[in-house]
């Protein structure tokens, strides 16, 4: 069994659920702007996969397998309809911006995947500790993601200004595209490119090989 | 067959989930509802004060926002009428105007009618027949700023916000939306402070007494014209939209002429 060290550690850098298993990677694009809007998601997506893992494997033993995906759904979705209120309550402007994203840690694949993969065959505390592993995983990827987007494109990091931006008078271009959602794909790879060259053993041995051309084709056909 | 995997024991456990998951949902909705409730108001509070220009995110604190806020009168305008409603008529109406809110009227047939399709140009569907706005006068009791609620269909859902209007009812003071359901980072660009800077300055009505104000593809010039933004036409469409609406005849369009003639009237 696996220990409570390795399980919350792991999913840092050795088994990442967005860099090595690129799972939950369409909430990276979308909340990864501005850092205090990327940190509040992080702790709601750790908390929501932490007592998700929890309660799931604390009913494991009597769950009928016929429905253990709608039970581990209605879960999830309780948990995160519940701290969509809280972050209404105790965070109202960040609950704006977030807007659809915090409900939709439901169909986030690293919640179900967790409760599936590791809940189901674990004990709780275990299983808690492994939600609050994956969720650090992926808080991670995301504090990266936003630090380069939030420095780069607006030149500030949680609203602090670091680059005084060139409409404030001061000397820095922000660069629109980090701003806009396909540059947390160009970060994201780049971090899944450096953690490979680090960590070699995490790269995909090739599927298949693109075989040489073997005959000259014939002139005219296509 | 285990009795894990039995027919009962499912219908048992699927019913004891169900009862612990509303519990829980509704129980955190019922306990944070004032608080939410209580921060609705603040950031409705907050907008009509970003739309006069009185309110800036970084450096306003949110106990600042009561003390701005109290320059702020509340006042209630009969559309149809064109005019404001006094407190004796209020009063008879039985509307107490402290907690009126023109959105949950328009559910009530005594207070609220249908637009029909012409007139509907927000896609509003319905009216309320009395909406309540916000004046801000100076020390000579001139009309300084007037805050109208507004309201239209964008992409995905109906925006809610504020447009202030300067004195003479027709120089644009501010336009903020408080509540929106368009695509962030396209739609909810409508928020963003540099695309609400354009507003600023631009007139409504032009020499013929018609809306002229709107938003329009590209570099938008002139008093009457705001650039809209790129990769949320259907937004830009529906601001442009509900501006016309609300500004115009069916709308708040014969109490601003009112105003803009008082305002005249004054100032000769």
């Amino acid at each position: 069994m696996a220990s409570a060290k390795e399980v919350v550690l792991n999913p840092l850098f050795d088994n990442n659920p967005i860099a090595l298993q690129i799972l939950g990677v369409c909430s990276a694009l979308a909340v990864t702007t501005q850092l205090s809007v990327t940190l509040v998601m992080c702790i709601a997506l750790t908390s929501v996969t932490a007592f998700s893992n929890l309660f799931i494997s604390m009913i494991r033993n009597y769950m009928p397998s016929s429905i253990r995906i709608i039970i581990q759904m209605t879960i999830i979705a309780s948990l995160v309809i519940a701290v969509d209120q809280f972050l209404q309550a105790y965070a109202y402007e960040i609950s704006k911006s977030l807007s659809v994203f915090v409900g939709l840690i439901i169909t986030n694949c690293i919640v179900m995947g967790r409760a599936e993969a590791f809940a189901m065959k674990n004990p709780p505390i275990l299983s808690f500790l492994d939600g609050i592993g994956n969720g650090l995983g992926y808080s991670v990827v995301l504090v990266t993601v936003a630090v380069f987007r939030e420095l780069l494109g607006s030149g500030s990091l949680l609203g602090i200004e670091i680059l005084p931006l060139v409409g404030n008078g001061g000397w820095y271009q922000g660069n629109g595209l980090m701003l806009l959602a396909p540059s947390a794909f160009f970060i994201i790879g780049l971090f899944v490119w450096v953690l490979r060259s680090v960590k070699s053993e995490q790269v995909e041995s090739a599927e298949f090989r693109i075989a040489p051309h073997a005959a000259p084709a014939k002139e005219g056909a296509f | 067959m285990s009795s894990k995997d039995s027919v009962s024991r499912t219908l048992v456990v699927a019913f004891f989930l169900c009862v612990v998951c509303s519990i829980l949902v509704s129980g955190t909705a019922v306990v944070l509802k004032p608080m939410q409730d209580e921060n609705r108001v603040l950031d409705r509070n907050k907008n009509i004060l970003s739309a006069a220009g009185l309110y800036d995110a970084k450096s306003t604190a949110n106990s600042e926002v009561a003390e701005l806020f109290s320059r702020f009168t509340p006042r209630l305008v009969d559309i149809k009428a064109g005019r404001f409603l006094e407190a004796e008529e209020i009063a008879e109406l039985g509307i107490d105007i402290a907690s009126y809110d023109q959105r949950k009227v328009v559910t009530d047939p005594a207070l609220s009618e249908a637009l029909s399709s012409a007139e509907d140009l927000a896609d509003v569907k319905r009216r309320a027949l009395y909406q309540m706005v916000y004046l801000v006068q100076d020390e000579a009791g001139d009309l300084e700023t007037i805050v109208l609620p507004v309201s239209g269909y964008g992409l995905w859902g109906i925006l809610y916000g504020f447009m202030a209007l300067e004195g003479d009812a027709n120089t644009v003071k501010g336009l903020s939306f408080y509540e929106l359901k368009e695509t962030p980072g396209l739609g909810a660009e409508v928020r963003n402070p540099r695309w609400q800077a354009l507003w600023p300055g631009k007139k409504v009505f032009t020499a013929s007494g018609d809306v002229g104000l709107t938003v329009v593809k590209g570099a938008g010039g002139g008093d009457y014209e705001v650039d809209g933004l790129s990769g949320a036409t259907l937004t830009s469409r529906g601001v442009a939209n509900l501006v016309q609406y609300w500004l115009g005849e069916s709308a708040f369009g014969p109490l601003l002429k009112q105003l803009a003639t008082e305002s005249r009237v004054a100032t000769r």
